[in-house]
């Protein structure tokens, strides 16, 4: 067998791997909305006055993220068909991300409401606003910008995570890395291939979050002043 | 068949597995915890090379995926002549992704010290070693250890990985039960349990014993 990087393999394989990255950018978006609706669910859990409810909220959560992705994503996809639930391997993909990723989001969003000044709520009450209106025109528009890195985190950890969506058959870039290499007998461009291409989505997208980051710190020391 | 019939057939094998996912886990902490420090030591020298590889360093294991670079290790580095054994391969993965993410933690903990601690032991004229040794790391710890004890849980999670590079662990073992037995609820509930008892009742509390007795030694006991 050769040894050394290829370069006419590379470039054989490179349109077939680019598709693939398409398929993992979808995965990674759709699994990111079901993500941020489930948080909201998860915070709603959260946030109800019943103690019990409250409770469950917080055991669900501490189970979902003590236990590994990988794991759930089996037990999701192997699971479900024996209670007559028969998904496709991309629907199962999405769900188990979008709940794991879940419970990380309604982290993100009680963090950003409770940096909300509790002086805030305190002077809606005074001048009679409904709860509603409270968070739609005060707590929210303030919470949302402290929310922004967290959820660029997420979105950035979530990218990274959709090889593991391979392991149950869904056709992403890992998968295709895999397929291919396996074809060939050639493992070391297909994975190289890989890291490079997540290489670049992914740096510069945790560039940018850790760019707002820094800005959103900055605008909140100016609130404090 | 009720779950206790399966537990009595299977729970000895998932145990085994459960062993070798603590082995993975312990061997990966140690690793990650050194590269870390020296990492997060590198990204704050004033040598711009040192730095630099440093940064490349941790831009790297950050921005590309854990699963990729697992097989990376177990699949391509034999191309560079470097065989290793499936365990070493997954704790030298682990351990190196992770040290990225320390490296960080720890440069954090290093910049929070305040300044006038550093300038406080010159002034009292101690020695290098002893500075760092006697007021600087006693002050990291209490800083780093909470978000350090988050990304040892999340290190956990991630020793599932090392299945699938053929590391007979938890995970492995479930999928191999699960192979013969189709009985998918029941290996992939339990390996989820089992996870879920690893994380809970031995890992935080630990991590968190760590953090109080960290928070003790500077005098700030009632952390």
């Amino acid at each position: 067998m050769e040894m050394g990087f290829r370069w006419d393999f590379a470039y054989e394989i490179l349109p077939q791997m680019l598709w693939a990255t398409l398929n993992t950018i979808i995965a990674a978006g759709v699994g990111y909305a079901i993500a941020l609706i489930v948080g909201l669910f998860f915070l709603l859990g959260q946030r109800t006055p019943s103690k019990i409810i409250n409770g469950i909220n917080r055991e669900i959560v501490e189970f979902i993220r003590s236990t590994p992705l990988l794991i759930q994503l089996f037990f999701v996809y192997f699971v479900l068909p024996q209670f007559g639930i028969k998904l496709s391997a991309w629907v199962c993909g999405m769900i188990t991300i979008g709940l794991h990723f879940g419970t990380y989001l309604s982290e993100v969003y009680r963090g950003a409401l409770e940096g909300v000044s509790k002086t805030q709520w305190e002077a809606c009450r005074a001048l009679n606003f409904s709860t509603v209106y409270t968070y739609r025109r005060i707590v929210l528009p303030q919470a949302f910008p402290i929310a922004i890195p967290g959820m660029g985190n997420y979105l950035v950890g979530i990218f990274k995570d959709t090889p593991l969506l391979s392991t149950i058959g869904v056709a992403e870039l890992f998968h295709a890395a895999t397929a291919v290499g396996g074809y060939n007998y050639r493992y070391l461009e297909p994975y190289t291939m890989v890291g490079i291409i997540f290489l670049i989505l992914s740096v510069p997208a945790a560039m940018w979050v850790r760019k707002l980051e820094r800005k959103v710190n900055v605008a909140q020391g100016k609130m404090k002043q | 068949m009720s779950y206790f019939a399966f537990l009595a057939e299977h729970g000895m094998t998932l145990l085994l597995g459960t062993v070798t996912t603590v082995k993975v886990l312990i061997c990966s902490m140690v690793l990650y915890v050194i590269i870390s420090m020296i990492f997060g030591l590198m990204r704050l020298s004033k040598n711009l090379i040192i730095q630099g590889i440093a940064t490349v360093y941790i831009e790297f294991f950050r921005g590309t995926s854990l699963l990729v670079q697992l097989f990376w290790v177990y699949y391509v580095l034999p191309f560079f002549g470097i065989s290793l054994e499936a365990f070493v391969a997954g704790v030298v993965a682990l351990g190196l992704n992770f040290g990225a993410y320390g490296a960080e933690i720890v440069r954090g903990g290093i910049l929070a010290v305040p300044k006038g601690q550093w300038e406080a032991a010159h002034a009292l004229n101690f020695s290098p070693a002893k500075r760092i040794k006697r007021i600087i790391i006693p002050q990291i710890f209490p800083i780093i250890l909470p978000p350090a004890a988050n990304l040892t849980v999340e290190l956990l999670k991630a020793t599932a990985l090392v299945a699938l590079v053929t590391v007979v662990d938890l995970t492995f073992e479930a999928k191999q039960i699960n192979s013969i037995t189709w009985l998918s609820a029941q290996c992939f509930g339990t390996a989820l349990l089992i996870y879920y008892i690893m994380a809970r009742l031995a890992l935080v509390p630990f991590l968190r014993w760590l953090e109080v007795l960290a928070a003790k030694k500077v005098g700030r006991g009632n952390v």
